[in-house]
């Protein structure tokens, strides 16, 4: 039972380090960026909803708080892309990571100065209540993650194949130039997938800070989030989650089989691991693209 | 001859300090086919590109039936009917000949489309047969046609071919440009057709322009051109042709 439980709690930790993953790869394969603010998008996305949620703060319905955030981060995303990534767009690599890690600072410091930097709880409707299945006895909040990052990644896996917009996020991202030559406003479509990510983001906020309390640093986990979307293929949203679950379950059992100490490097010993082996990653396309 | 549909005047265009077109000017009457030819680097593409809008140019006029579209968004340009079939094809390579198809029809909301799409079929028949495939899967000349009709699904009413013969076997160019000509017979699109093939490209054209190193140099009426002794020599000659051939290949691997 033990190690079930232990299971449990880590694919709960895996689906949130999964949609941190998500955010990377939506705007990895629609721009070809790596934001290193995705963390942090999540860590805000955690204070939005606790901002507007909490009693002490604004105390409005849970649900309505919840939407709320997701709006808000996503405006957010949409605005960082319009207003910074924009101007660095074609760039080398280098510069847009140094942007999004000088990003994810000013995230941090901007939550900092509105909620301070003790520890916070969100207050949630789903923390601290227990489900009996059978002989187990698992976190409502455990069962929430796992169903809604299932179901967020189904959506999103949907969009992309089914709806125009979805295939015209891909098609812009394999080909950028035949995008334009098609009319694609592809630009628009940058902004849309930064939305998008900031979304993803809110949701895994709200998700993490429902299982424990959050601080502005809370956003640095978006590393194990990092190390889990190279592992899933980073091309790849089902690839994402499964890294995500990958990293999550590894740090459980990690910790408790592992030295204190050598444990937490578990993730990313991983990760050198598949990018040494599978370069692509272990769910990652074939990449027949052309630059 | 009839209204002129595309015009081209003086156009100039950089990239950086680099010149590419000096001072081109050219017509596309409506409903003709119109081609440019010239050797690599001659400015062909460019002269494209700043038609289709994902290039400005630095001087000059492009008028689309009488109104100046030059600097405009290249969806616009789309949504007026010009569209752009780029050298080397340019399919999107992880999506299936389907959506690559629905891709091509991104501006348009008429119900028009799924009509489209089977006259489409009638024309490439093998698409059809190939729907579910990913586009970069298919074979060159399949790839080609794929290209042709995906911007003939945003309804065009003159399409800017880069090339289509590029690395095709003398077979496929054929088949290729007879169902170009057909096209354009049957269904109106007029075409400014930019080749290095000068044969396969006077064949099917009313009018030419030779350009080289952003000028025009040279134009004519198709037939005019092909007797031509200079074009002859440059651009239809036994010789040349295979050497260009072979620097083609060459070119071709490293290229990808
Ligand atoms: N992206 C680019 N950057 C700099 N120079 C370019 C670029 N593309 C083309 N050129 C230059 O512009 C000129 C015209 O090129 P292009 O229009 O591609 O010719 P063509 O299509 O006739 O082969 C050439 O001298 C080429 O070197
Ligand atoms: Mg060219």
């Amino acid at each position: 039972m033990d190690s079930l439980q232990l299971i449990v709690s880590g694919l709960a930790n895996g689906c949130v380090y999964g949609l941190i993953a998500l955010g990377f790869v939506l705007i990895y394969k629609a721009t070809e960026q790596v934001n290193f603010a995705q963390g942090d998008m999540m860590m805000l996305g955690a204070f939005t909803a606790l901002g507007l949620a909490n009693d002490s703060h604004l105390g409005l319905p849970f649900w309505v708080a919840c939407i709320g955030a997701v709006v808000i981060v996503a405006a957010v995303g949409w605005l960082l892309e319009r207003t910074v990534l924009r101007r660095v767009f074609g760039q080398s690599q280098l510069a847009v990571v140094i942007l999004t890690i000088a990003l994810g600072f000013v995230l941090r410091f901007v939550a900092g100065t509105i909620w301070g930097h003790d520890p916070l709880t969100l207050e949630s409707p789903i923390a601290g209540v227990n489900v009996r299945l059978g002989g187990l006895v698992l976190g409502l909040d455990e069962i929430a993650v796992v169903l809604v990052t299932l179901l967020l990644t189904a959506a999103l896996f949907a969009f992309f194949r089914r709806t125009k917009l979805g295939v015209a996020m891909q098609a812009s991202s394999q080909n950028q130039l035949a995008a334009y030559y098609m009319g694609i406003p592809v630009k628009r479509i940058h902004g849309f997938t930064w939305a998008l990510a900031g979304a993803t983001a809110a949701v895994a906020g709200i998700l993490f800070a429902s299982k424990g309390s959050i601080d502005p640093n809370t956003g640095l986990l978006g590393i194990k989030a990092f190390a889990a979307a190279v592992i899933g293929g980073f091309g790849s949203l089902p690839g994402a989650l499964a890294g995500g679950l990958v990293v999550g379950l590894i740090e459980p059992f990690a910790a408790r089989y592992v030295a204190s100490g050598y444990s937490q490097v578990a993730p990313y010993a991983l990760m050198l691991v598949v990018l040494i082996l599978r370069p692509h990653g272990i769910l990652s396309q074939v990449h027949g693209k052309k630059v | 001859m009839s209204d002129v549909l595309l015009e081209i005047r003086n156009l100039e265009a950089f990239y950086g300090p680099v010149m590419a077109i000096r001072g081109a000017s050219l017509e596309v009457p409506e409903g003709a086919i119109v081609t440019v030819l010239g050797a690599n680097g001659a400015g062909k593409t460019t002269l494209l590109k700043t038609v289709s809008g994902v290039m400005d140019p630095d001087k000059g006029e492009v008028l689309l039936a009488g109104e100046s579209i030059e600097r405009s968004e290249p969806d616009r340009i789309v949504r007026k009917g010009v569209v752009h079939v780029p050298e080397g094809r340019e399919v999107f390579p992880l999506l299936d000949v389907e959506e690559n198809l629905a891709m091509g029809a991104w501006t348009r909301s008429d119900d028009g489309v799924a009509e489209d799409r089977e006259m489409i079929f009638g024309y490439f028949p093998i698409l059809e047969e190939r729907l579910r495939q990913s586009a970069g899967t298919l074979s060159g000349g399949e790839q080609q046609m794929l290209a042709i009709a995906r911007g003939l699904m945003a309804r065009p009413k003159i399409m800017l071919l880069d090339e289509p013969s590029l690395g095709l076997s003398p077979i496929l160019v054929g088949e290729i440009f007879s169902i170009l000509r057909r096209l354009n017979e049957e269904r109106g699109v007029a075409m400014l057709l930019v080749e290095q093939n000068a044969k396969a490209a006077l064949d099917i054209a009313d009018f030419g322009y030779v350009m080289e190193l952003g000028r025009v140099v040279m134009d004519g009426p198709a037939k005019r051109l092909a007797d031509n002794r200079d074009i002859r020599e440059f651009y239809l000659g036994a010789k040349e042709r295979s050497q260009r051939g072979e620097r083609r290949w060459k070119r071709r691997k490293t290229w990808r």
